[in-house]
């Protein structure tokens, strides 16, 4: 029996290839946005994760030599045996690759490859001619040598790691270490540095700068991107499962009708939608591979900007994304038909087998209701919420909530229309569209998610830029930052710029705890530099004079935040020191609260901080020549001296890059809401037939029918487009003003951005209209003879 | 006894007056009886009722001594599957199937295929040319007797048809119907003809009329 | 490269761990066997046997505390040869391990050290004797007075050994059997050590004074295929007398016994003279491991019960096991250590 069911529901398929198509492209498309973006998050987070555990950057102390040279190997020794908790790394160029020597003896867990693969094996990585770890494509990379070689995928990009020993000798540099790596856990009883190796400085665990900090944020766009990519896609799955039970309403009833059980038929049905499910899911994943691989050149030079290190722009098959593109896929076909399914089993054996797209209108009751309840729910969460959890659970109710809000709308806004019409055709084609509503309105949710998300996340991501290069002009006023490694050096560097007649802008800082949040106060000089490029967010009139003298402090937006405080609130700075708040600035990407006083207050309440940190003004032409006089007579490093021209240079270049795949990617899910709608509107055709044939027959020319067609589809999607500006904007305004709060304590303006709306709306449009033009195309071509097949007494 | 109704009741939910109250009626094999009534008299519930397509309030259905009362929803699709055969106003074929996939459907999910049976059904039926076609290019009366040949392909003991010629012109209802007659008068099967139209009922051996739910 | 696949791979020359306890059961290509007429030479023996796969420097101490606690200490240096051969920097195949620990009544503070030979990182020299990885030493102009020292995030110590009678050679002459099937290791022990020094534990400085037993022993295939671990025994008894006996477990076990007068005469027992069998065990990192022994020797007159001093004493190191001092009652009253492994899940 089980065979003979199947060949009937087969045959469905088989008899109209087009749903099966439509059917499998609905689920692959959205499981290929899903795992587009999954995949691009993965690999972002995955090499960023590789080579802060390859270079044990981030996470752990190192020492180096004061001088930057390199550190004797016996020096090593030396610290081991007075129980210092090192691990050796020697690092270099082979090629165009970059080779990392770590002992795996003294090695923290997790530095190096984070898992060796099955052929890992100790004696042969330590001994004889070695091994060499690194990624596949690093390895053809390499020159030709005589260690074995692994491909290890965990490795980051473009390094290879071996054996220190081996990378001494394939670097020529025997007996040369270049860092060592501080173990967490030192033993008690370990003797100071400077007694056993004076020439070497521990630097503490890097704490990451600022523009390294905003790389978070960044992920929280991927983040929120993919989330909103997974709501769309699963939107678009649900409508194509929904359509294929619609289709298949009859048959189910005749096939109960002749004796097929319930139960099995239902159990057959969800086989049938699994393997369906999980083809559309390979597919989709492959889809969505190819669309990452395209994108992620663009997103590996964003991180490469960002980190300074090799970020790969090749993607690696990973597990994670395999597994969940298809439990998106087989997931959302169970959840998506477990409704129909469900409606299947309760349907009565003798009910009417019209389709329930017509019938859905009377659950718009029930959906308003709900929608509504999922607004409130949002809104409550705007503003009583706390965390970030909340945060995405109201991202997730505003956007369901504002979906199912559509249809009710539009059969609104579709009745005021009607009540307008003044011709018979304008009123057909208003009641006729809006009776279309239900039928589209999956299709038209998806829609109205895509340019939702669109809207929003584009207003984020310009938000952002324009915040964030506003920032950059205010923080790196300064052309050029140095740092002392002490205080003898600092005087030098002070004596070389006041020969050179440079401008000196000492950053004095301490860490405190302040109104009970830990915090870094700052002495800031009073200069024009800070004057003309400091905005803040609220200030007291004349606030850079009050601060000047004094008598006042400027608080950063966390600190403000995080400790309730206000402008005039009495702030404690110190023992015996307290002063009002007169201006709140911007700090983004700064995860603890800063509080800036006067540079004479500072130092007279902590005499004992000495700046070894400076901005300096100079003439921007000036500055290679300034940084070699440094270089030359303060004995200060290259890496100590930053120019400000190639940070901001850098990090505007990352914001480019946001950018190129915000708009790829907002363009795919148009495409792909699109795509749903083509769906909806080819099922629909056939169903509407008895609508349409009056119509025609009363007179109205097929070509005419088929305008109207198109023009419904360009009205339903603009109306749909009225519904998902305002939507996007709270979207865009939850994910500046709420999520971004509680993920870093600080809230990124909210700019507007008419023009990118615009360009929006009308990809929309085109996106409705070629959806229709298939569709309407085949109506203007239709035999009247299929049309005149309504009023045969047969049907 | 083939079928055997006894005070059957049954009222529609939401409905004020049962559509069906107390019927009892007996029915032979190889008898063949034409139901009447105005249109909702309660006919085509009576038919459900005896095809397990709709359970009775009260009372009982008995198929061959087997009460239909307390059959799940497998039990009564087995029913439908070998016992029963019921034939629709609206053919209800499968719209992706072939005419011969159509017609060997039933027989099949029975498992009671029989090459030669259906090939002399449909010769019978006289939709030998039409094999390979699907529904919707065939007529109205030769979609019924694609139906007729798909209820009869499993030889059910008890035909049950719901207005067969009801969406058919006279000309082509009065050959399904003769066809449909013959046809179960070959089997020994048992047949219960609903029809509002008096000319057909006329042809049959027995008659009942119902009104306002009872056998008149 | 995580700590686990060190641990899987360093004790290794060993392949797989089914292959007894930390592979020792493995076979022995290319790397020397311990043999019966090998006599063996001091001070040179004190020094590492690079073409051995396997090699220890092994000692325990029972210690007393001012207010008369009762302490644990262990000091372990561990040589694993990847080849049999030796060499100077990074490719060496000599990789060395070190253990230590301190146990009380309620505590135990482990840490472990790896170290790659060849580098000067970690080694020993026979004469003068120094054995050392990292800061940690057990350092003295020879073998009869030693300076230890250990260190770990939680724990420290630093205390002096003086030899107070001569070395024990186990087995035949050192040449110490380990099934019946014939494997062997060399084995050689100071059980003599008077011992004084000071603990830092996270309470403070604390000063003890004890005696304290150096194991030495290297091989390069002490494990008949079948044996899973070893219960090992070192006792000093009250009288003066010393026991050290150990049970190898496989699918028949194997005893082996050295019994020492007060004045360092050995007798050497053979298989079956010794028995130990556990009297109730304790669940530590998820195993049941038997804290508590009976532990027999005829011959000797010995009939003991053995007790755990903290049964909580495990070695979550690459290569666990549990190790700590013990309290001996019945017959015979005493102090000594206990050592067991091969209780993997």
């Amino acid at each position: 029996m089980t065979r003979t069911i199947f060949s009937a529901l087969f045959s469905h398929w088989r008899r109209n290839p087009l749903h099966l198509i439509t059917l499998l492209a609905g689920l692959a498309l959205g499981t290929a946005l899903w795992s587009g973006v999954q995949a691009i998050n993965a690999e972002a987070r995955a090499s960023y994760d590789a080579a802060a555990a390859t270079l044990g950057e981030g996470t752990y102390a190192q020492i180096v030599a004061q001088d930057g040279a390199a550190i004797p190997q016996q020096t090593y020794v030396g610290l081991r045996r007075a129980g210092w908790l090192v691990s050796p790394v020697v690092e270099g160029d082979l090629g165009r690759v970059r080779i990392v020597g770590i002992d795996p003896l003294t090695a923290p867990r997790g530095i190096g490859p984070v898992s060796v693969g099955g052929g890992a094996d100790l004696g042969a990585f330590v001994t004889g001619t070695g091994q060499i770890l690194a990624r596949a494509d690093t390895l053809a990379a390499l020159p030709e040598t005589d260690a074995t070689v692994i491909i290890t995928p965990d490795v980051a990009p473009n390094t290879a790691i071996v054996d220190i020993g081996l990378a001494q000798r394939l670097l020529g540099r025997a007996g040369q270490i270049d860092r060592l790596i501080v173990l967490p856990e030192q033993p008690i009883k370990r003797r100071p540095l400077d007694t056993i190796a004076p020439g070497l400085i521990e630097t503490a665990p890097p704490d990451s700068s600022e523009v390294a900090r905003l790389t978070d944020s960044f992920h929280l766009n991927l983040t929120a991107f993919g989330l909103l990519s997974f709501v769309v896609g699963l939107f678009i799955v649900h409508g194509a499962i929904g359509l294929a039970f619609e289709q298949r309403r009859p048959m189910v009833r005749t096939l109960r009708a002749l004796g097929v059980p319930l139960r099995r038929l239902i159990w057959l049905m969800a086989v049938e939608l699994a393997t369906l499910g999980l083809i559309a899911g390979l597919v989709g994943v492959a889809l969505g591979y190819v669309v990452a691989a395209a994108l992620l050149p663009d997103v590996a030079a964003t991180l490469r900007g960002l980190y300074g290190a090799d970020v790969s722009g090749q993607l690696t098959l990973r597990p994670a994304w395999w597994i969940s593109g298809l439990a998106i896929a087989v997931g959302g076909t169970a959840v998506a038909s477990a409704g129909a399914l469900w409606s299947l089993a309760r349907m009565p054996l003798l009910a009417s087998a019209q389709p329930r797209a017509w019938v859905m209108a009377r659950q718009g009751v029930a959906l308003s209701m709900l929608s509504l309840t999922l607004l409130m729910l949002a809104g409550g969460l705007a503003i009583w919420g706390q965390g970030l959890s909340a945060g995405f659970i109201m991202l997730g109710a505003l956007l369901v909530g504002g979906a199912l809000a559509l249809p009710p709308l539009l059969t609104l806004a579709l009745r005021f229309g009607q009540a307008r019409a003044r011709s018979p055709v304008a009123q057909w084609f208003w009641a006729d569209t809006r009776q279309q509503v239900p039928g589209l309105s999956l299709a038209l949710m998806a829609l109205l998610l895509a340019m939702t998300a669109n809207v929003g996340v584009s207003t984020m991501v310009s938000s952002f830029r324009l915040t964030f290069v506003g920032f950059l002009d205010q923080r790196l006023a300064s052309e050029l930052y140095v740092s002392a490694t002490d205080a003898a050096q600092a005087e030098r560097i002070a004596a070389v710029a006041m020969a050179q007649g440079v401008v000196v802008l000492p950053i004095l800082a301490v860490d405190a705890k302040v109104a009970g949040q830990p915090a870094e106060i700052y002495g800031a000089r009073d200069h024009a530099t800070y004057r003309d490029n400091w905005q803040l967010l609220r200030a007291v009139p004349d606030a850079w004079s009050v601060l000047a003298r004094g008598e006042g402090v400027l608080v950063n937006e966390q600190l403000y935040r995080r400790a309730d405080l206000d402008l005039g609130t009495m702030v404690p700075i110190a023992p015996g020191l307290e002063l009002p708040i007169v201006g709140i600035y911007g700090d983004y990407g700064n995860p603890v609260g800063q509080v800036i006083l006067n540079d004479a207050v500072f130092t007279r309440q902590f005499p004992d901080v000495t700046a070894l940190r400076f901005g300096l003004r100079l003439d921007p032409s000036k500055v290679d020549a300034f940084r070699a006089a440094l270089r030359d007579q303060a004995g200060v490093a290259d890496s100590a001296m930053v120019d400000q021209a190639v940070i901001k240079a850098m990090s505007l270049s990352v914001f480019e890059r946001t950018f190129t795949v915000t708009t790829a990617l907002n363009i795919l899910t148009l495409a792909v809401a699109g795509f749903a709608m083509l769906m909806s509107l080819l099922t629909l055709a056939v169903m509407r037939l008895p609508q349409l044939a009056p119509v025609w027959a009363l007179g109205l020319p097929r070509r005419r029918l088929a305008a109207l067609d198109l023009l419904r589809a360009v009205v339903l999607a603009a109306l749909t487009g009225a519904l998902a500006l305002p939507l996007g904007l709270a979207l865009a305004w939850a994910l500046l003003a709420v999520v971004n709060v509680e993920a870093f304590g600080w809230r990124l303006p909210m700019y507007l951005f008419p023009m990118d709306y615009l360009r929006l709306g009308a990809l929309a449009l085109l996106a409705a209209t070629l959806a229709a033009l298939w569709p309407a195309w085949r109506l203007s071509r239709m035999p009247p003879t299929q049309l005149l097949g309504v009023f045969r007494n047969e049907r | 006894m083939l079928l055997s109704l006894r005070d059957v009741t049954k009222t529609y939910p939401g409905a004020e007056a049962p559509v069906l109250q107390r019927i009892s009626l007996d029915l032979h094999a190889g008898e063949m009886l034409a139901l009447t009534g105005e249109s909702g008299s309660g006919k085509s519930t009576l038919l459900h009722l005896t095809g397990g397509l709709d359970t009775a309030d009260r009372g009982i259905v008995a198929i061959d001594g087997t009460d239909l009362t307390p059959l799940d929803d497998p039990g009564r699709a087995a029913l439908r599957r070998g016992t029963v055969g019921v034939i629709f106003q609206q053919f209800n074929l499968i719209p992706s199937l072939t005419v011969a996939a159509n017609i060997a459907f039933q027989a099949r999910l029975a498992g009671r295929y029989n090459p030669d049976r259906v090939q002399r059904l449909t010769t019978r039926l006289g939709l030998g040319d039409h094999l390979g076609k699907y529904p919707e290019q065939l007529s109205g009366g030769q979609q019924q007797r694609v139906a007729i040949a798909r209820t009869l392909a499993p030889q059910p003991r008890l035909v049950l048809a719901d207005e067969p010629t009801g969406n058919l012109d006279e000309a082509t209802a009065d050959t399904v119907f003769a066809l449909l007659c013959e046809l179960v008068a070959e089997t020994g099967a048992g047949l219960i003809l609903v029809t509002h139209s008096e000319r057909l009922a006329a042809r049959l051996g027995r008659r009942l009329h119902l009104r306002a739910g009872q056998l008149t | 490269m995580n700590v686990k696949l060190i641990a899987i791979l360093l004790w290794l020359p060993f392949q797989a761990m089914a292959q007894g306890f930390a592979g020792l059961g493995t076979d022995a290509e290319g790397f020397a066997q311990p043999r019966p007429d090998t006599r063996l030479q001091f001070p040179a023996d004190h020094g590492p046997h690079p073409d051995y796969r396997i090699e220890w420097w092994y000692l325990t101490a029972n210690l007393t505390g001012p207010d008369g606690t009762p302490y644990g200490l262990q000091w372990t240096l561990f040589r694993s040869a990847l080849a049999p051969r030796d060499g100077q920097g990074w490719d060496t195949p000599q990789l060395w391990m070190g253990h230590a620990a301190v146990t009380t009544p309620d505590a135990h503070y482990v840490t472990e050290r790896l170290a790659r030979g060849g580098i000067g990182q970690a080694g020993v020299t026979a004469a003068p004797f120094a054995a050392w990885i990292d800061d940690w030493r057990m350092e003295g102009p020879d073998l009869d007075t030693l300076r230890l020292t250990a260190s770990g995030p939680d724990f420290a110590y630093d205390v002096g050994l003086t030899a107070m009678g001569p070395l024990v050679l186990h087995g035949q002459n050192g040449y110490s059997v380990k099934s019946s099937a014939g494997q062997a290791s060399h084995y050689y022990s100071q059980p003599f050590y008077q011992l004084s020094g000071t603990l830092t534990l996270p309470e403070g400085d604390i000063a003890v004074t004890g005696t304290a037993w150096l194991d030495r022993e290297w091989s390069s295939q002490p494990l008949a295929q079948d044996q899973t671990g070893w219960d090992w025994f070192s006792l000093s008894f009250n009288s003066g007398d010393k026991l050290m006996g150990f049970v190898l477990r496989g699918s028949s076990d194997y005893t082996s016994a050295t019994w020492i007068t007060a004045e360092g005469t050995t007798t050497a027992l053979p298989d079956g003279a010794f028995t130990a069998k556990p009297l109730s065990h304790h669940s530590v990192a998820g195993r049941m491991v038997p804290v508590e022994w009976r532990v027999r020797l005829p011959e000797k007159d010995v009939d003991v019960e053995i007790k755990a001093l903290n049964p909580d004493a495990w070695m979550a190191t690459s290569v666990p096991y549990w190790e700590g001092p013990v309290t001996i009652s019945g017959s015979h009253d005493g102090v000594g250590y206990l050592e067991m492994t091969g209780y993997d899940d």
